[in-house]
């Protein structure tokens, strides 16, 4: 019965992150645009089919747009002195981290379906439809989830937290084989790929647009589920600690 | 039951004792007044108070549940309104009371009914579309008050709410506490406003460097000063201070226009002395009267820390 009510509660807190913080111009650009460009930058001039385009770049879109507001909710909460108010209500810290990680969520599922838009008309199909919505759905998950343990340094100024963020995402997505196929890394390469979230989601997007993919499935997904489990274990710990410090 | 039972209560920050093992009680239904001077912990208990932060030592009940082993069902009878806390400036005033009221799981209808009474009643039903943003600060405070009361509490915590408002504002806000403790609401107040205090609160308490050095009622408090009563006298011209401040049993002398005001514990015998040393020089007495202090004198009093004690100020 506690369970549902911080549940219900924890909505709460994501209708609020989505009205807030989702409908702003800065999220869109983040979140789509500029991994766009980021990927034309790469892509123009070298011969890559629209098959290897389309699941990088949801990928990436998805990254960043789970990735993009999160890390500066609690800094930002905490500098407009409505964190406090928030935490007064009978609310758990657990309740609030996941409230601000479903907004995450929701929001970067909806973004990243824009680049599948995209590439239907250049010949892309969803050939996996199951592994296609249930990868979708996690690796939001785990990437909101990584937004949100990014928020946990106690500052009240989200610039801080923007760099830390920034520090952390864009090797990531350099090592993730999303320009660069896994298959043509060297093996040190391939051995810091397998540290990133996103490798495991690129490697099953094209798994599920019908490309070659480089793990079994089931691997993907226990290791995206894995990382789920610790970015919200951690978020969970590393708030509990800096909450108190924040007022 | 107590709707409120502190004992030995703790807060450390590192080498600082924010809050040093303080105990009081809060009956039902009373309106409680914590006093104290910037620094002095009172925010630091509202915040242990209200399960925001955890004591080092001690123990809280409030509504008879421990705050540290409970702070959830604790939260749900609180109503809050924490010291410079802000509205959601990017929601509308009607958005704020809804999320307050989903956070505290007010029924949906309920939520809406509540929150047009409260709107209503806090003047500010025709800005209920209005971003928080556009509201001046009196208007936000009035709004985090609403918010706090949209579920019904039976327990009110309010740390500075006057603070810096208008006049209109401030005054509505005390008009509402007032009629909330009328209708059986207990209420906390930490606020600066000594005439706030005294106007409002049934009993005081009074916190300095995180130690409780006084709790009684304002009258009693006044009573117990007993070094500040005062005689206030008007000599048909001036007399040199230091003849004046040489009288026995005169704590301190201050002017106050064109009056003396003598501090003294005995004012019957300084009436007399200062019937005398009128005589003696040849003065008029044009006005002579006996007053208490008032409770900022009090606050002072316990709360200043005594440095040279010149008995002239």
């Amino acid at each position: 019965m506690e369970l549902i009510i911080q549940l219900k509660r924890a909505w709460a807190v994501a209708k609020k992150d989505i009205r807030i913080y989702y409908f702003k111009g800065p999220v869109l650009i983040f979140g789509l645009l500029f991994p766009l460009f980021l990927f034309l930058a790469f892509y123009i001039g070298r011969d890559l089919s629209a098959d290897f385009l389309i699941p990088g770049l949801i990928g990436m879109a998805l990254f960043f747009t789970a990735t993009s507001v999160g890390p500066v909710i609690f800094p930002w909460e905490t500098r407009m002195r409505t964190l406090e108010r928030l935490v007064s209500a009978p609310i758990g810290l657990g309740a609030i981290l996941l409230g601000d990680v479903l907004a995450s969520l929701i929001f970067g599922i909806l973004i990243s379906l824009v680049p599948l838009l995209i590439g239907f008309p250049l010949g892309v199909e969803v050939r996996h439809p199951a592994t296609f919505a249930g990868s979708l759905i996690l690796a939001a998950l785990c990437f909101s989830s990584f937004g949100v343990l990014l928020s946990a340094p106690p500052t009240d100024v989200p610039a801080n937290v923007m760099m830390l963020s920034s520090l952390v995402k864009f090797p990531l997505i350099f090592i993730s084989g999303i320009f660069v196929p896994l298959e043509r890394l060297p093996a040190w390469g391939r051995a810091l790929a397998f540290v990133s979230p996103l490798t495991y989601f690129t490697d099953l997007m094209k798994y599920s647009l019908g490309n070659t993919r480089y793990l079994p499935v089931a691997l993907d997904l226990i290791a995206m589920g894995a990382f789920t489990v610790f970015f919200l274990g951690a978020a969970i710990g590393l708030h509990g600690r800096s909450l108190p410090r924040r007022f | 039951m107590k709707a409120i039972e502190v004992q030995e209560l703790t807060k450390r920050y590192g080498d600082l004792v924010a809050v040093d093992r303080i105990s009081f009680t809060v009956e039902e239904g009373e309106f409680f007044g914590f006093l104290g001077p910037n620094g002095a912990g009172k925010t630091t208990t509202v915040r242990m108070l209200t399960g925001i932060i955890s004591p080092n030592s001690g123990r809280a009940l409030v509504a008879g549940r421990d705050v540290t082993r409970d702070p959830l069902r604790v939260k749900q009878v609180l109503g809050v309104v924490p010291e410079m806390a802000n509205v959601y400036i990017d929601l509308s005033v009607w958005g704020n009371l809804m999320l307050m009221g989903e956070l505290y799981g007010v029924p949906r209808r309920e939520r809406r009914a509540r929150a047009e009474a409260l709107l209503r009643d806090f003047g500010l039903w025709e800005r209920r579309y209005h971003r928080a943003k556009a509201l001046s600060k009196g208007l936000r405070q009035r709004l985090l008050l609403a918010m706090a009361l949209i579920h019904a509490p039976k327990i009110l915590f309010l740390d500075e709410p006057t603070s810096g408002l208008d006049v209109q504002s401030a005054r509505l806000i005390r008009e509402k506490l007032r009629e909330l403790h009328s209708q059986g609401v207990t209420i906390f107040l930490t606020t600066h406003n000594l005439e706030e205090a005294e106007q409002l609160c049934q009993r005081i308490a009074i916190i300095d460097h995180g130690r409780i050095i006084a709790l009684d009622s304002p009258e009693r408090l006044k009573r117990t000063a007993l070094g500040l009563q005062i005689v206030e006298v008007r000599f048909n011209r001036c007399l040199a201070s230091a003849e004046l401040a040489a009288l026995p049993g005169v704590g301190q002398v201050k002017r106050a226009g064109d009056k003396l005001r003598f501090y003294t514990a005995q004012p019957e015998e300084l009436i007399i002395q200062l019937v005398d040393l009128a005589r003696a020089n040849g003065l008029k007495i044009i006005a002579l009267n006996t007053l208490g202090p008032s409770l900022e004198e009090v606050f002072l009093e316990l709360t200043t820390e005594k440095e040279g004690d010149s008995r002239w100020s």
